[in-house]
């Protein structure tokens, strides 16, 4: 299968997708995309895509779905101009607020939309993977405020470094089941609610947490969160007095990205979506796919993954938990072959700093995923001056306390210096 | 003769002698990759055809037991290259291989080598569990240009439209999935198993071989009034997770 693309091609194809012409009928971005499932899923899928088709820009789901956000979830989030970090970088910085939505993160956004959907489908229960855990409390929430039983696949290890969001979800009603195969991360998370999925396809709604897997997921999670890039830009000509230079999100799966980039493709902003670059650049010490992998199938899409030369997918590391993950959405994939965007990565080290610098400044504990952000835009301002800069701030970092203690020397030692 | 007619000769011959064909599963390179050729020379003896796992890092389709196995192989330092070797020292093993791949090791591997190197080593066709039929146009070119088949799945949620153009697509045999649900697990066949095989064997010119959920003699003689064939997976894995003797095994199962 391909996936270089020539100018012209790369052209139209970001053409189609400015005019919401992709995913096409086959699910696919360009190359990317598609649906890689076991035939025992496809019925699922069937109904699922089905679903998406009827209700999602369905008047009335719309309006429930809208509702729900201004209510509940408490959206618009605020636009906040960081006034000491702009000091400091040397830049007009500004901040969309998603560590502000209920839960605490952008996954929100997605949860509650699905769980209506899942409603609309008239399913008996939902199931959910989550890596860092704030899927898992989204979806939890989501379930719990439209009545359907929820049961979370976790890795184990994810429910070792995440262990107050595991409390969190048990209280708000959901089973957690700890998944000890594979990776034991994010990654054996998605397979072992997949497996679940196909014993009861017609009674069970897998609510996917990221713009990844299998078509029509990647559509139906960029739909729900392109409300992120959608207020972003109004609230920047509102408030800052007119678009960014340039858009920075951290990229696990990539929905928090997707959600603010997607509004944002037809203007005259450099996009930087911006990956965990771990320990380092050796395969399995960070988990900057779309900077370092290749393309291949993983759960259900063709995309840029991490692999090995037989094609054996490779564990990952992150400080992160939540963008610990071999593969990335699809539509990222062909948002790199197109050069819309600039896909880089930053390290364990500058994300902690990155994190520390921004509690200093502006009182906002984030999320060590949204950290990556920070880091690269504090680096990419040194560069450019004067310039208006905006970051998605995908999440807060009250999940990450534990993590967190385990580095307090490293980061008194950078504060000093 | 295309290698994928041989596979079916190979499932006839077996019906001919009034009894179900027998097609045992194994990981390859499980447990011991310094056994392989053994083990394959030893079940060749008992299997009508002989389906060979290529381990992969995210079985999604696959329960415990096949994940395991799977796992221990990679650490193993097993992969398609190897096997092919292997497969080329063991020469005529005189009973037709059918390779079970997640789509990944075959994409790296790349789809013309892949092609020319099973064909040479006896393989007759592929089973791909994450390929479903509308992704699988470019696979299934490259091994018909080697006369290798491309193993289609149906199940017994599979709306009868779809089933007949699965049946239709697919060469060597037809992989009628048992359950819903994923390899190796607890529950037993389904007590509309009957009717559900009987539908896709009269819907299908290519044998119909049964697979998922089949772990002994009871489940074997269960499947044979129904289907062509049985596919037994996780309960063979097992035996050699426990060093057993496969063979002793596939005996109590039938076999030539």
């Amino acid at each position: 299968m391909k996936s270089q693309l020539g100018a012209d091609e790369a052209r139209t194809l970001l053409e189609a997708q400015i005019n919401g012409e992709l995913p096409d009928e086959r699910g696919r971005f360009g190359p990317f995309g598609g649906r890689y499932i076991p035939e025992t899923l496809v019925p699922a899928f069937e109904r699922l895509e089905e679903g998406v088709r009827r209700y999602l820009h369905d008047q009335e789901f719309q309006h429930d779905y809208r509702r729900e956000l201004r209510e509940w979830v408490g959206r618009p989030t605020a636009l906040s101009h960081a006034p000491q970090l702009s000091k400091r970088w040397g830049t007009d910085v500004w901040l969309k607020r998603e560590d502000l939505a209920h839960t605490g993160a952008h996954k929100i956004n997605n949860a509650i939309g699905q769980a209506l959907l899942a409603k609309r489908l008239g399913v008996k229960r939902v199931i959910a993977e989550t890596g860092a855990g704030q899927h898992g409390v989204a979806s939890a929430a989501a379930c719990a405020r439209v009545g359907l039983p929820c049961t979370v696949y976790m890795g184990a290890v994810d429910i070792e470094r995440q262990a107050p969001n595991v409390d969190r979800m048990h209280r708000l009603g959901a089973e957690v089941v700890a998944v000890e195969t594979g990776d034991k991360t994010l990654r054996a998370a998605i397979d072992e609610a997949l497996r679940n999925w196909v014993t009861d396809p017609s009674g069970i709604y897998y609510l996917l947490g990221s713009a990844v897997g299998a078509h029509p997921y990647p559509y139906l999670v960029r739909e729900l969160q392109s409300v992120i890039g959608l207020e972003a830009r109004q609230q920047m000509i509102d408030q800052a007095g007119g678009l960014p230079d340039v858009a920075f999100a951290c990229v696990g799966g990539g929905s928090n990205a997707i959600g603010l980039f997607y509004p944002l493709l037809a203007d005259d902003i450099e996009l930087i979506g911006v990956e965990a670059g771990g320990t380092g650049d050796g395969l399995g010490e960070n988990a900057a796919t779309l900077a370092t992998g290749t393309p291949g199938v993983l759960q259900g899409s063709y995309t840029m993954i991490l692999q090995d030369d037989d094609g054996q997918v490779q564990e990952t590391h992150s400080i992160s938990a939540g963008l610990d993950y071999s593969g990335v959405g699809p539509e990222h994939a062909l948002l790199q072959a197109t050069g819309r965007v600039k896909y880089i990565s930053a390290s364990d080290d500058e994300s902690l700093a990155a994190l520390e610098e921004l509690c200093e400044t502006e009182g906002i504990l984030t999320a060590l995923e949204t950290s990556h952000a920070y880091a690269a835009a504090r680096k990419w301002s040194q560069k450019n001056p004067g310039k208006r800069v905006l970051i998605g701030n995908s999440g807060r970092g009250d999940k990450d306390m534990p993590t967190l203690t385990k580095y307090p020397a490293r980061i008194r030692t950078h504060a000093r210096a | 003769m295309p290698a994928h007619e041989r596979l079916t000769a190979a499932i006839v011959a077996a019906n001919d002698n009034n009894r179900p064909a027998l097609v045992p599963f194994i990981t390859a390179g499980y447990p011991e990759p310094g056994e392989f050729v053994n083990t394959l020379k030893s079940i060749a003896k008992v299997g009508d055809v002989i389906e060979l796992g290529i381990p992969f890092s995210d079985p999604m389709a696959d329960g415990m037991t096949i994940q395991r196995s799977s796992y221990v192989a990679l650490q193993e330092g097993v992969s398609l290259e190897w096997i092919f070797n292997e497969l080329e020292m063991a020469g005529v093993l005189g009973t037709p291989l059918v390779m079970m791949s997640y789509l990944n090791p075959l994409l790296a591997f790349g789809y013309e080598r892949l092609a020319e190197r099973a064909r040479a080593t006896g393989v007759c066709a592929f089973i791909v569990p994450d390929l479903p039929y509308e992704e699988c146009e470019e696979l299934r070119q490259a091994l018909e240009k080697e006369g290798l088949g491309l193993i289609q799945l149906v199940t017994p949620a599979t709306p009868r439209e779809r089933l007949k153009m699965l049946c239709n697509a697919s060469r060597g045999f037809v992989y009628a999935v048992t359950i819903t649900g994923i390899t190796g697990g607890d529950v037993g066949l389904p007590d509309d198993l009957a009717d559900y095989l009987d539908d896709v064997a009269a819907v299908s010119e290519v044998p119909v071989c049964a697979g998922f959920g089949i772990r002994g003699p009871d489940d074997v003689a269960n499947v044979a009034q129904h289907a062509a064939g049985a596919i037994v997976g996780s309960a063979l894995v097992e035996v050699l997770e426990e060093g057993g003797d496969p063979k002793v095994f596939l005996r109590t199962l039938g076999g030539k």
